[in-house]
């Protein structure tokens, strides 16, 4: 036998009417859950794809800096928020014994690159030394020693009437190539460039 | 059925005397029995108003059989002191809760001023110590408790058919548990917990492809921001205790539903008169 037809049943109806109510009032709900989570998911997010601010500061005269010794100075990388946004940064000049421009200058992060403790420059043995889990590295900022995935990171140097200014970080390879910032414990070089990919905003690394 | 006692009604609101009764409830104080009589019908009623405050509430909400079901539930032969491990963290999380929500009132999630306002409550407010210190003392009994208390399920067999969802429902509750320490930890931001977070939102960047995003996500950039501080705050003490409440709740209601296993040592009843027929298909 056949079923029968519901209320209000019209010959070549292809949905009920009970049918057509329930999917539009489900698409009208799922159109304002859309419509409240997109913006609060790009609201939390949004900060990823900022591009701060490109910042130089100046850290002293050109006359300042060795060639066999690093210098600490400390600077600002992100304003407004006190101790918490300044870092110490390791500034030597250029030198030829490493067949490096004297006329330039060398900033080494202090960021230790396994997992971003801060490191130390120990003058009397040469070396950046890490307190957390141990990681060393020599007076390059290459790795002699523990955890670290990759050397010191760096950041650009350029002199300005005679100042030192301090820029953007960038991270190097293991044969200290320039490439975008990578976080702490992140690989470089590669296809590490690519399982580790530098967030959109990152600035392109400096020449080498 | 129990009633909203009259005494408890304000005048005006009573219902009107019914013709031929001379009862007290026009509350005009013309009662022909003399006003020593009023006096202890109204102590008698203020003596029961308690209970037909309950029977009131209980009438309109129909709580009383959902609350004998969950509270008076029987509960299996050899049930003993583990299984109370489950109600400890509860009640370790609600102290948390609670002395959170006193913490935030002096509490300022700013990186210049967070530590200055958590040394002013350690040292300056009253009890502040103490509040302060139940609260960062009382993280670590919570996931003592939360993994005793998974010891106890997962040794008893209790994780088995058909409690494997609460099981599950229990093991993202010590995830978010575990996250609650680790965005708690920043708060204070002192030496240790800017370095802690720093070391554990690089430990997040190690994943490969999406690790970089997800420390993003937790800085909101590329450095320890000036956002960083509230959405850990924001973290702390709105998402994830929000999702701890509603998953305690549903875990409960599976607790309740399905009821508590047998410790493994106590043997089933196997009295012949007690057996029955197993039933297939």
């Amino acid at each position: 036998m056949e079923k029968p037809k519901p209320a209000g049943y019209f010959e070549g109806e292809s949905m009920t009417r009970r049918g057509a109510f329930t999917l539009g009032g489900q698409a009208v709900g799922g159109l304002a859950g859309v419509a409240l989570v997109l913006p609060l998911v790009g609201f939390a997010v949004a900060p990823i794809l900022d591009t701060p601010e490109e910042r130089w500061e100046k850290v002293g005269n050109v006359d300042d800096f060795d060639a066999d010794v690093y210098r600490p100075v400390i600077t600002t990388i992100r304003s407004g928020i006190g101790e918490a946004g300044k870092t110490t940064v390791y500034v030597r000049q250029g030198s030829i014994d490493l067949e490096e421009d004297p006329n330039t200058f060398v900033a080494v992060s202090t960021r230790c690159a396994h997992l971003g403790c801060p490191v130390r420059f120990v003058r009397a043995a040469g070396i950046f030394s890490c307190p957390c889990h141990g990681g060393a590295y020599d007076f390059e900022g290459k790795v002699i020693g523990g955890p670290p995935v990759r050397p010191l990171d760096r950041f650009q140097t350029r002199v300005v009437d005679g100042q030192v200014e301090v820029g953007p970080r960038y991270s190097v390879t293991g044969d200290l190539e320039p490439v975008r910032a990578r976080d702490p414990g992140e690989f470089t070089g590669g296809i590490w460039e690519y399982l580790y990919p530098p967030r959109p905003s990152t600035p392109p690394a400096p020449p080498s | 059925m129990a009633k909203f006692p009259d005494t408890l009604i304000p005048p005006p609101l009573r219902k009107p005397a019914k013709p031929g009764q001379n009862g007290h409830r026009n509350g005009n104080g013309a009662s022909p029995n003399g006003d020593s009589e009023e006096k202890s019908v109204v102590v008698e009623k203020l003596k029961e108003a308690p209970v037909d405050l309950v029977g009131w509430v209980d009438e309109r909400t129909g709580a009383s059989p959902f609350l004998t079901g969950m509270l008076l539930r029987k509960v299996p032969k050899g049930t003993n002191w583990f299984y109370t491990l489950g109600s400890a963290t509860m009640f370790a999380f609600i102290v948390q809760a609670l002395t959170g929500v006193f913490l935030a009132m002096y509490y300022t999630p700013s990186p210049v001023e967070a530590y200055a306002s958590i040394t002013n409550i350690t040292n300056d407010v009253f009890m502040g110590e103490f509040v302060r210190g139940l609260h960062k003392w009382g993280s670590s009994v919570m996931i003592i408790l939360i993994f005793l208390h998974m010891g106890r399920v997962f040794f008893f067999g209790a994780y088995k058919y058909p409690r494997e969802l609460n099981w599950v429902i229990g093991v993202v509750l010590i995830v978010l548990t575990l996250v609650m320490g680790l965005t708690g930890y920043l708060l204070p931001f002192d030496q240790r917990s800017y370095w802690a977070t720093i070391v554990a939102m690089n430990i997040n960047g190690t994943g490969p492809i999406v690790g970089p995003y997800l420390a993003d996500f937790l800085r909101a950039g590329a450095e320890f921001e000036s956002t960083t501080l509230s959405r850990f705050y924001a973290l702390h003490m709105l998402l994830v205790p929000g999702a701890i409440i509603a998953l305690i709740g549903a875990h409960l209601y599976l607790v309740v539903k399905l009821g508590t296993t047998a410790p493994p040592w106590v043997r089933g009843d196997t009295k012949p008169k007690s057996l029955r027929k197993e039933k297939v298909g």
